[in-house]
């Protein structure tokens, strides 16, 4: 048993290739000059680049925080490139204009750009590196008074929606990667759905980072407007190399009255060798506004790459009857670390949140669940209910739960489950004496504990989770 | 015709400690063999051991299996090639349902043998005649596998998957520990459904009263890893009423 499943454990990471392309690049490091010629390239107006500014000088008394369960050697921020663009890159008419090879490495991934090919119904806005190379589906959503466009083009064409809703839910100064985003985010995908439309086909961004020593920093604002709703989905991968890469994304929701909005994210970035060297520290701020009554916010994730993973994907219930979900798979192989959770906020009256977390460790991998339940003294009536669940493969991985509870108000009722397991010899011979090999026994025991999340995920997002999933544990146990 | 099962001298351990101390045992279809002997002579390691668990190693001795070396296979190609377990302990699998899991074995095991993958509408109409054989209604298969059951469904559940998968070789591990007298006649009652004379059944027990429903033509006595005493089902009454140690003396004996 044991040889096949070294020679599984060792298999390559696929999307790890890396397109050669000429860059726009900045030369490292982190100053107020980088920072206007972020906003000049972009051509932006005043008040964004005052934003950023104000943000970089909030980041510059700010500490990296420590306190997530995860270890990393100190980084030096001013090694870092903060931007690089496809050479390439011009406002583009139409799709038929996105570089070939970058069309290509789309392509190679799974993402087709032209629209025609899309079977599957689904919009996707592709962010290379630092900027948006092109977004399906523009016009026909256009026609709904939706708008799905990238970051740049919506502080171009939008510029009022944007100065109304960013940092609303996350502020220039909210923690210190959200910080260094605000001052330094080049580009990602917004969303804006009008009063009571219903997005009829699911929005996706694909995040793809290539150049060397660039820090991806994007930035996603979504607002469904009242009684509106959408569902919006993102993938995520890296090329292999030795040298760490950080992502520091920050995403923000703002649901008004009645409005849903759905987030679902397979995040796949490179995770490093079997050694630990090279992976994406992928540490992002994810946040969402229950602003009106009635809004809701549900948050799935399945986390499988990332050298290092720190996120906390949370809802803020203001309105009355307001409604938050975070259903997460976090794995971790090899040498991977992750640190995530949720925080639930409750302000609003009668509001509920439900949290359902699956940490897998195998390898040697650390797993940390962390979670903020909070209801403050106006919520009455406000109810949670988490369910943490963490499974360990072999025996050098360890799982690790942090659930903070907070309660200020005595009508609230707030329930907390939570499980170890581990999948043992004894399974898996169980499924090999019924005909199955190893990976599909450990795949089939491992989508079962996973089960609640993935039935939240979007259809083709699901299988595609399966398969990752599979893939990740590869060679987990021997 | 050779043999469905021929085990010789058959040496097994686990870490440095011997358990099989060399079995002698042959099999042919259609036959039925029961395997007793008191609690730790080895009778479930030997079941384990044909079934491949790698907790278990060969030290010594062959297991031939219609003509093919089984120590050479993983525990998956044991099964596919027709070998099956019914295990003591059965594991439970939360939130894989019982149809799923048991259409993707029985796919699995298809596949293996070059035939095509049954789509799960035509396993539906194939299921309906498998759970006559333990008295089941549908329902039981969209529960997660074992998952809550209680020890005599677990049982069950064995047996049903007997029941799909088809085995040539059918290993009961002490399927009836556990098990109260409706659950005892449900269980026998589905092996002797599904006896054929191209199948045969290894049944280990501790008990002669399985041996009531289950009729073998062999029984084995077990004592200490080797096989003390072999005889038709007569010798199971023997058991009963003697009881072991006239035989593991004779085990004890032998060895010095």
């Amino acid at each position: 048993m044991s040889e096949s499943v070294e020679t599984l454990v060792n298999r390559e990471y696929k999307w790890g290739f890396v397109t050669d392309i000429e860059a726009d690049t900045l030369p490292p490091g982190l100053n107020e000059d980088v920072i206007r010629a972020i906003s000049a390239k972009k051509q932006e107006p005043a008040f964004l680049l005052e934003w950023r500014l104000k943000a970089y000088r909030g980041w510059l008394k700010m500490t990296e925080p420590h306190w997530p369960n995860v270890q990393y050697p100190s980084i030096d921020y001013q090694k870092i490139v903060y931007y690089s663009a496809p050479r390439t890159q011009k406002p583009l008419g139409s799709l038929d204009e996105v570089d070939p090879k970058i069309r290509e490495t789309y392509d190679k991934l799974g993402i087709p750009l032209t629209e025609q090919k899309i079977l599957s119904g689904v919009a996707v806005d592709a962010v290379f590196d630092s900027v948006s190379v092109g977004t399906t589906y523009k016009k026909h959503l256009a026609e709904m008074g939706i708008i799905f466009c990238s970051f740049s083009e919506a502080v171009r064409e939008h510029p009022e929606l944007v100065q109304k809703y960013l940092g609303t839910v996350v502020p220039g100064s909210d923690n210190f990667f959200a910080a260094l985003n605000s001052a330094v985010f080049s580009d990602g995908s917004f969303v804006y759905v009008p009063k009571g439309v219903r997005c009829p086909m699911d929005l996706s961004t694909y995040f793809r980072i290539n150049a060397q020593n660039t820090g991806q920093f994007e930035r996603t604002l979504i607002i469904a407007d009242e009684g509106a709703s959408v569902s919006y989905l993102e993938g995520c991968t890296a090329p292999r190399r030795d040298e760490n890469q950080l992502h520091a994304a920050v995403v923000e929701l703002v649901a008004l009255e009645g409005a849903t909005i759905k987030y679902s994210t397979v995040q796949n970035w490179y995770a490093g060798d079997e050694d630990g060297k090279g992976g994406i520290y992928n540490f992002v701020t994810k946040r969402g506004k229950c602003a009106g009554p009635r809004a809701k916010i549900s948050w799935t994730q399945v986390e499988t790459g990332s050298a290092i993973t720190w996120k906390y994907p949370s809802v803020i219930l203001q309105g009355d009857d307001s409604v938050g979900e975070f259903y997460s798979v976090a794995v971790v192989n090899g040498r991977q670390q992750a640190d995530t959770g949720t925080k639930m906020v409750h302000l609003g009256r009668n509001t509920r949140s439900t949290i359902v977390s699956k940490g897998i460790s195998a390898g040697a991998g650390q797993n940390s669940y962390r979670g903020l339940v909070k209801v403050m003294p106006r919520a009455d009536g406000a109810r949670n209910y988490t369910q943490c669940d963490s499974m360990l493969i072999g025996n050098r991985c360890g799982a690790h739960t942090f659930p903070y509870i907070d309660v200020q108000n005595r009508t609230a009722a707030v329930e907390h489950e939570a499980s170890t397991s581990k999948i043992g010899e004894d399974q898996i011979f169980y499924l090999k004496q019924r005909g199955l090999n190893t990976e599909n026994a450990i795949s089939m025991i491992v989508n079962g504990f996973c089960k609640e999340v993935f039935r939240e995920l979007p259809m083709e997002f699901a299988v595609e989770a399966q398969k990752l999933l599979g893939i990740s544990l590869e060679g987990s146990v021997g | 015709m050779a043999p469905l099962l021929e085990i010789k001298d058959l040496h097994a351990s686990v870490g440095d400690k011997e358990i099989l101390k060399g079995i002698n045992l042959t099999v042919n279809a259609g036959e039925v063999h029961a395997i007793m002997g008191p609690n730790g002579s080895g009778k479930s390691t030997l079941a384990q051991v044909i079934a491949g668990h790698p907790a278990y190693t060969v030290t010594g001795g062959e297991i031939r299996y219609l003509d093919q070396d089984l120590t050479d296979m993983d525990p998956e190609e044991r099964a596919q090639a027709g070998v099956f377990l019914a295990f003591q302990y059965p594991v439970e699998i939360p939130g894989v349902t019982n149809a799923y899991f048991l259409r993707s074995a029985y796919n699995e095991i298809r596949k293996a043998r070059g035939l095509e993958e049954v789509d799960p509408i035509d396993f539906v109409d194939l299921l309906e005649e498998k759970l006559k054989v333990v008295e089941w209604g549908p329902d039981i298969m969209q529960r997660a596998v074992n998952s809550g059951f209680s020890g005599g469904e677990k049982k069950r559940n064995e047996i049903l998957q007997m029941a799909v998968l088809e085995p040539k070789l059918a290993l009961l591990d002490e399927t009836d520990s556990g098990l109260d007298i409706d659950a005892l006649r449900i269980v026998a009652n589905g092996v002797n459904a599904l006896k054929r004379p191209d199948n045969a059944y290894v049944v280990v027990t501790h008990y002669q009263r399985l041996l009531n429903h289950i009729v073998p033509d062999f029984v084995h006595v077990l004592a200490d890893g080797q096989i003390v005493k072999s005889g038709g089902k007569e010798l199971a009454l023997e058991l009963e009423s003697k009881g072991y140690e006239w035989l593991t003396g004779v085990a004890e004996a032998t060895a010095s």
